[in-house]
């Protein structure tokens, strides 16, 4: 006896197998992220008023990896079409669009956006030494329009050696604008565009600082929830990317030839998984980047 | 929205299959096209002030469950689908929604706060 | 038994033409990277039965350690210090610190290494896909890939006993922020160390539960034979399909707590680290912000539903097996249907009644308190139909059917003594005491592992074509049933004593203040219960040598030697590959035991329905589940 109902439907349930396979294997992943994104509540909700950080991440390019994931959404939608109307060249042009939007994807965020965060700075300052820095931290307006109040210090930091090396009493810090100018209203909400850290160096003594990382998962709940939850659906990219690739190769043609509708299934079973992974990203992007 | 049919085994039918596809292929460029709108609309929206922070969450989450729904009805078949797979969704929906919703409710309701 | 009234028979001459197709495998594909759901099965079921000993033999070194606390152990206490590295038997004496890794690992090992490979995975693997017709698994490959990742996970976890600083001492649930720091600093590896390799090999036995949950699931709704409409599906095959459903729902949540967890201690992330921690008399140095709590909430999210995933398998055997030998069909099949849906669906909304001592308000309190009553209404149903068809049946008492009835009051008894724990108010006083020991181990251990046992004896002659030897069948079963219980029931008495459950020295210092009961104190009654677990040790020995040599000298017996109406006794024993020499078609119900009018007790599925039977049965239409 052979397993049947691989390509054609079961005609009670009018569904073949893998369909029914990579939806409960979807569901699963719902309740994954589901797990992840509870706790992202429950911690941001537990957090004290003014410590959940805002607008450290660079929004241009993470709308840009949006986009990319959109895009990579429809091309494979469009792949699976293509190969429902037999048109294998086409299939294959858009599937190539589909991995290299996905190697994109993950290049901009493995490469870029997260070194980017490992060589950014903050240290936490104590409360009783607030006031000391006040020329950073502009909390005196801020108190008196009802804000919450900055407790950290960011930028970059210029000597290194101070994190390990006891010996060093201040951390060096080219400050960002916030840091830089904490008086101008237009530091109370996040910037559309990346700003780098400014050329003003601000000094700050170790005795004063609570708390000094750089943006490591380690920083703080916000980034532990960022690395993890990016990171777990990076894996998700990453491993669709190598599944993609698969089908895409001389074999996927040489099934083709075989039997096109099993091909356009497998396809369809991947781009469920995919359009998936686009749909976390969906509620990742607003949640990190936005708010 | 439809799903294609499967390819019927009669070429004479194939034409006019191949249409049929045709049109989905449209109706998931438009989807695609509103889906980047929508990005931006959310990138906007993050920047007005509702009032509270909690009201910029709601519309940017009212946005992104709009676009979930976009991508789960249109590219993933959503809209047109066996009611077993609506089943098992149903579920895992519930589930969900348990996980996140008495989470939230030990946070609000501990003996010592 | 009248060998020809069997159909199976028939099928003896074709056997032939069956192999024919099939190009032969080399022994390493056929017999250990094998995709046939039946040999994935045994793997699993063998695997996990080694490891059912294991467990139970490291529970075996801590009874001595609660019965003679500070007392070297003899004959193999030094050896057994040598086996596990320097600092965990120090002089033959157990070290606090391994008595801690021996009940963490004991926990683990027997539930996700022991119970539920072989409960689902094995019984699952090897029976669900004879029982509904299908000639393998939807996904034989996605199978063999979830017992090797079982594999993997079960290798990193028994290899955790041997990194510097021995295996987890968190316990099984791991609570944080104990978990998150144990096992870290001077003197232990960043990721291989105990807790950590906890970790790892934990999420690959969730890959593996998620693999075979998909598959599972999928194969009953996709490829049960002809006619076999949900209604004629065996009990057997209910209680797997709600299990995978738990699996496979329950087990994420955990896996995202998993990977936080793993975060924390490799990445010094704060997911579960309350702010101003303080450990060992230093603050830690920690961003903060976490809660311990959330790890409790997502642990026991799947870790009730995980209940249920240990008992329902063992429902579904023992269904079987009753009506199997009581010779009448399963009283209130369809009530028992639908006890099992919402056993299962509820399960998933009873979680933080392991959580009464946290502190939620009475909003959650009064929630959880009411799931938890509710729950046990399907349970109760189940095991009152289990009762009421035994009634007035021709009882046949081989060796399954002893397992499957001993079975029933031992649930009962585990089942009954948790209701005090389902209201907070009582569980303030018991929560963590012996009496929760006790509870749960009357539920898994008499329980579900009896269950196991029954299964194993009663599906042996379908899986080697023999039968286990039944005088030492009895010889295992009966020292084992009295074992359990002088082993279980003192445990409730120690638990009201407030004996907790987590003492080193067994209580030695409560016994002062605590008062006799039947003439023993409580740390006294450590004694007989450990006594009682070694000799239940010992009473293991005839069921595994049985086990070993039944397999090549059994007695050889037929296709359907209990004559049974289920489809797995259709197949030939030892089944083919691909199961069936022709695909099964079911025409009824599945336990047509002593059909009023038939020449036999007992009608097969594949028995067209004739027009002689007197009062046929109604035919069960298909409901509107799919």
């Amino acid at each position: 006896m052979e397993i049947p109902y691989t390509i054609s439907n079961r005609p009670d349930t009018g569904l073949w197998n893998a369909k029914i396979g990579i939806w409960l294997f979807l569901a699963s992943e719902v309740m994954l992220f589901g797990g992840l994104f509870s706790a992202y509540i429950f911690l941001r909700l537990d957090a004290p008023a003014g410590v959940w950080p805002h607008g450290l991440l660079n929004v241009p390019v993470g709308t840009m990896n949006t986009a990319i994931l959109i895009l990579s959404s429809v091309t494979v939608v469009l792949a699976w079409a293509s190969l429902k109307m037999r048109r294998y060249r086409a299939y294959w042009w858009y599937m190539l669009v589909t991995i290299l939007c996905g190697i994109i994807f993950l290049v901009v965020k493995l490469a870029y956006e997260w070194p980017q965060k490992f060589d950014h700075f903050g240290a936490y300052i104590k409360p009783e030494a607030l006031e000391k820095y006040e020329r950073y931290l502009g909390n005196h307006r801020l108190a008196e329009k009802g804000l919450p109040l900055r407790v950290e210090i960011t930028g970059h930091l210029h000597n290194h050696e101070a994190l390990a090396d006891p010996n060093i009493k201040e951390y060096e810090i080219g400050l960002d604008p916030v840091n830089a100018d904490p008086s101008n209203p237009a530091m109370d909400r996040p910037h559309f565009l990346y700003v780098p850290p400014t050329d003003k160096v601000g000094t700050i003594e170790k005795a004063d600082v609570e708390r000094a990382t750089m943006f490591l998962p380690t920083h703080s709940t916000y980034f532990a929830t960022y690395f993890t939850i990016t990171g777990l659906h990076g894996l998700h990219v990453f491993g669709g990317v190598v599944v993609f690739i698969y089908m895409w190769l001389p074999v996927s043609k040489r099934l083709y030839q075989r039997n096109p509708e099993h091909l356009a299934n497998r396809v369809e079973v991947c781009g469920l998984f995919w359009h998936f992974v686009d749909l976390v990203w969906i509620f990742v992007f607003p949640l990190f980047y936005l708010l | 929205m439809n799903n294609p049919p499967d390819v019927s085994p009669d070429p004479a039918e194939h034409e006019e299959y191949a249409h049929n596809v045709q049109k989905h292929v449209k109706g998931y460029l438009v989807v695609g096209a509103a889906l980047l709108a929508c990005t931006g609309i959310t990138v906007a929206l993050s920047y007005v002030d509702f009032g509270t922070r909690k009201a910029n969450i709601a519309v940017a989450m009212l946005v992104a469950m709009f676009k979930a729904g976009l991508v789960g009805a249109i590219f993933m078949h959503l809209a047109a689908e066996k009611r077993l797979i609506y089943r098992v969704l149903v579920f895992t929906g519930f589930f969900v929604l348990v996980l996140f919703w008495l989470t939230y409710l030990h946070w609000y309701d501990p003996v010592s706060r | 038994m009248d060998a020809s009234a069997s159909p199976a028979t028939d099928h003896a001459s074709h056997s032939h033409d069956a192999e024919h197709g099939h190009h032969e495998l080399g022994f390493w594909r056929k017999y250990v990277f094998s995709t046939d759901h039946k040999v994935i099965g045994i793997q699993y079921g063998i695997c996990g039965l080694i490891f059912l000993f294991m467990g139970f033999s490291l529970m075996m070194l801590m009874r001595f350690q609660l019965a003679y606390p500070g007392h070297a152990l003899p004959l193999i206490g030094s050896a057994l210090g040598h086996f596990f590295g320097p600092g965990s038997m120090p002089e033959g004496k157990m070290a606090p610190e391994f008595y801690n890794s021996l009940g963490a690992m004991h926990g683990t090992i027997m539930i996700f290494l022991g119970v539920v490979p072989v409960a689902f995975a094995a019984f699952g693997n090897f029976v669900v896909p004879l029982q509904i017709g299908a000639p393998d698994m939807t996904f034989p490959k996605i199978n063999a890939a979830s017992f090797w990742a079982f594999f993997v996970g079960a290798v990193i976890m028994v290899a955790s006993f041997f990194v510097p600083g021995g295996a987890a001492k968190g316990g099984w649930t791991s609570y944080t922020p104990l978990a998150d720091i144990a096992d870290t600093g001077p003197g232990f590896h960043p990721i291989f160390n105990g807790q950590t390799m906890w970790i790892l090999g934990f999420i690959f036995l969730i890959t593996s539960s998620l693999l075979g949950a998909v598959n599972f699931i999928t194969t009953i709704i996709q490829l049960r034979a002809k006619g076999l409409t949900w209604m004629r599906l065996p009990f057997f095959v209910w209680c797997q399909f709600v299990t995978a459903f738990l699996l496979l729902l329950a087990f994420p949540p955990l896996e995202a707590a998993l990977v936080m967890q793993l975060m924390d201690r490799v990445a010094a992330t704060s997911f579960f680290l309350p702010t101003g921690l303080v450990v060992n008399g230093a603050a830690m140095h920690i961003s903060g912000g976490g809660s311990s709590i959330l790890w409790q909430h997502l642990f026991w999210f799947l870790g009730h539903p995980e209940v249920y995933v240990l008992i329902l398998p063992a429902f579904g055997i023992v269904s079987e097996i009753l009506a199997n030998n009581s010779r009448k069909p399963l009283w209130g099949y369809k009530s028992l249907v639908f006890s099992v849906l919402v056993l299962g669906f509820l399960s998933f909304v009873v979680w933080a009644h392991h959580m009464w001592l946290t502190g939620m308000g009475s909003t959650v309190s009064a929630f959880f308190q009411t799931t938890t009553v509710l729950i046990s209404i399907p349970s109760v149903i189940i095991l009152s139909a289990f009762f009421i068809s035994l009634w007035g049946g021709s009882i046949r008492f081989n060796v399954p059917m002893l397992f499957a009835t001993a079975f029933l009051p031992m649930f009962g008894i585990g089942g009954l003594t948790g209701i005090p724990l389902a209201f907070n108010s009582a569980d303030l006083y018991l929560h963590d005491t012996y009496y929760v020991i006790a509870h749960f181990h009357y539920i898994v251990a008499p329980g579900t592992i009896f269950g196991l046992f029954a299964g194993v004896y009663y599906w042996f002659p379908k899986a080697t074509g023999r039968s286990m030897n039944e005088f030492w069948g009895k010889v295992h079963f009966w020292p084992s049933f009295v074992c359990m219980n002088i082993i279980f029931l003192p445990m409730f008495l120690q638990g009201m004593l407030n004996m907790h459950r987590r003492w080193y020295d067994g209580g030695q210092g409560w016994n002062l203040a605590g008062e006799k009961v039947w003439g023993l104190s409580g740390f006294e009654w450590n004694t007989p219960i450990s006594w009682a677990a070694w000799t239940m040790g010992v009473a293991q020995i005839p069921f595994i040598i049985n086990f070993f040599w039944s397999i090549k000298h059994g007695k050889k017996v037929s296709d359907n030697p209990w004559d049974a109406t289920t489809l797995e006794w259709l197949a030939p024993s030892p089944p083919p590959h691909g199961n069936f020499l022709e695909a099964p078609v079911a025409y009824r119900g599945p336990y047509e035991y002593s059909l009023p009018g038939s020449s036999k007790d007992f009608t097969m599925q594949n028995e067209p329905i004739e027009s002689t039977e007197r009062t046929p049965r109604k035919v069960e239409g298909e409901p509107a589940l799919v």
